[in-house]
């Protein structure tokens, strides 16, 4: 292999990598886009075409090689990694790092990206609840259980995502568990209102990423991606809508 | 509203916010800026609604206020804008509203729950909206910046 094929080859590896990272964790397509296009620019090649897709990318570079294409399989939330990401291609044009340090780091991104510890997910998911729960419906003596409930909601979430890869089932189960803990806290007297431990309980569950994106690749002029997006945060906010509704209905 | 129950809900939703960012994973050094944004955002529609300003045009502003902050913010800590602006409209969010449309739905009462459901719609596109409003401003204002250099 001649050692232009080889460093296009490079260029195109490090773009699709980096294309990929960002919407598997939740970046607008625009982004993925002007940073793609930003590394194959800086990486010396001419021209780059490029067509990006909520479930895959394709990439060309007037060089020896032809098209690539990256699909993806799995769409998460971690900004962490669109941050690093971002980092990475600043510093990549501000020539801190060469090609092949910047391939290397994307490629090792996911086993050294680094999460916060378990307990204060928990602890966030905690205080997403109950202080969201006072500021919209002023009711401070549930505040506690509205902590507690939503602390367990969430934990559902994240131990059914480990195990089944349907995020939308992990979000129903959790909506279903928050309905029952808040009207067995009530009915046991921790609580006043069923309504609003609710209300304050879910909220860490709600597809702020999918709304935030769909609203902005839509404007951006993705007509595509924007809508898929769309009926992501739609079928979550139903799957919530269901779990609750079935409570309801039972109890 | 009390002076109290103000602080009440400027802690609260700061908490929430920085809480979500959490959640999400938002890295450290932008998760403070986000708690700020979201309280700037929630303040101007709360004012707006006590004013008599109505719900969809105080989340329209609250929403322009957080796309223009979050721009702000990205240019300063040289960070990408959705950082900021994910967390933030999480207090913006009709929660209480969706909930009831559910609630009514799931007991047969139709018409209460049409009502909701309109509630619902309505704050959603005036916070999409927004979106659009600031994405304006935004737009404007780096035309204005790459002319000056």
């Amino acid at each position: 292999m001649s050692s232009q094929k080889k460093r296009d080859q490079l260029i195109l590896h490090t773009a699709l990598t980096a294309g990929r990272i960002m919407i598997e964790n939740g970046s607008e397509i625009e982004r993925v886009e002007d940073t793609m296009t930003r590394i194959a620019h800086n990486a010396g090649a001419q021209t780059s075409q490029l067509f990006v897709m909520i479930t895959g990318i394709l990439m060309a570079i007037n060089g020896e090689v032809g098209a690539q294409i990256e699909p993806v399989k799995r769409r998460t939330f971690d900004l962490e990694k669109i941050a690093v990401v971002n980092d990475l291609s600043r510093q990549y044009a501000d020539h801190k790092i060469d090609l092949q340090q910047f391939s290397n780091r994307l490629d090792h991104l996911d086993s050294v990206s680094r999460y916060f510890p378990f307990w204060l997910q928990l602890l966030a998911a905690a205080l997403v609840s109950g202080p969201l729960e006072v500021v919209f419906r002023h009711n401070l003596p549930d505040f506690w259980i509205t902590c507690v409930v939503g602390m367990l909601g969430w934990l559902v979430y994240y131990l059914l995502s480990k195990f089944i890869q349907i995020r939308f089932l992990s979000e129903f189960a959790a909506a279903a568990a928050i309905g029952v803990l808040a009207v067995v806290g009530v009915h046991m007297g921790l609580g006043n209102s069923v309504d609003d431990i609710i209300i304050g309980s879910v909220m860490p569950l709600v597809p702020g990423v999918p709304i935030t994106n769909s609203v902005r690749d839509i404007l951006a002029g993705n007509l595509v991606s924007g809508p898929a997006r769309g009926v992501e945060a739609l079928v979550s906010a139903a799957a919530i809508g269901f779990g609750i509704a079935m409570v309801l209905q039972f109890m | 509203m009390t002076v109290v129950q103000f602080f009440v809900e400027v802690a609260g939703t700061y908490v929430a916010t920085l809480a979500f960012g959490i959640l999400i994973n938002i890295p450290r050094r932008a998760l403070n800026v986000g708690g700020w944004i979201g309280v700037l955002g929630y303040l101007l529609y709360r004012f707006t609604v006590l004013g008599g300003g109505g719900y969809v045009v105080g989340n329209l502003l609250g929403a322009v206020a957080i796309g223009v902050a979050s721009l702000q913010a990205a240019k300063f800590k040289k960070m990408p804008m959705i950082l900021f602006n994910i967390p933030a409209i999480v207090p913006l969010v009709p929660g209480g509203q969706a909930y009831q449309m559910v609630k009514n739905f799931a007991l047969g009462q139709n018409n209460t729950a049409f009502n909701y459901l309109l509630q619902v719609v309505m704050i959603s596109g005036a916070i999409a909206f927004g979106f659009l409003l600031s994405e304006l401003v935004n737009r404007v204002q780096q035309r204005v910046w790459r002319h000056r250099r």
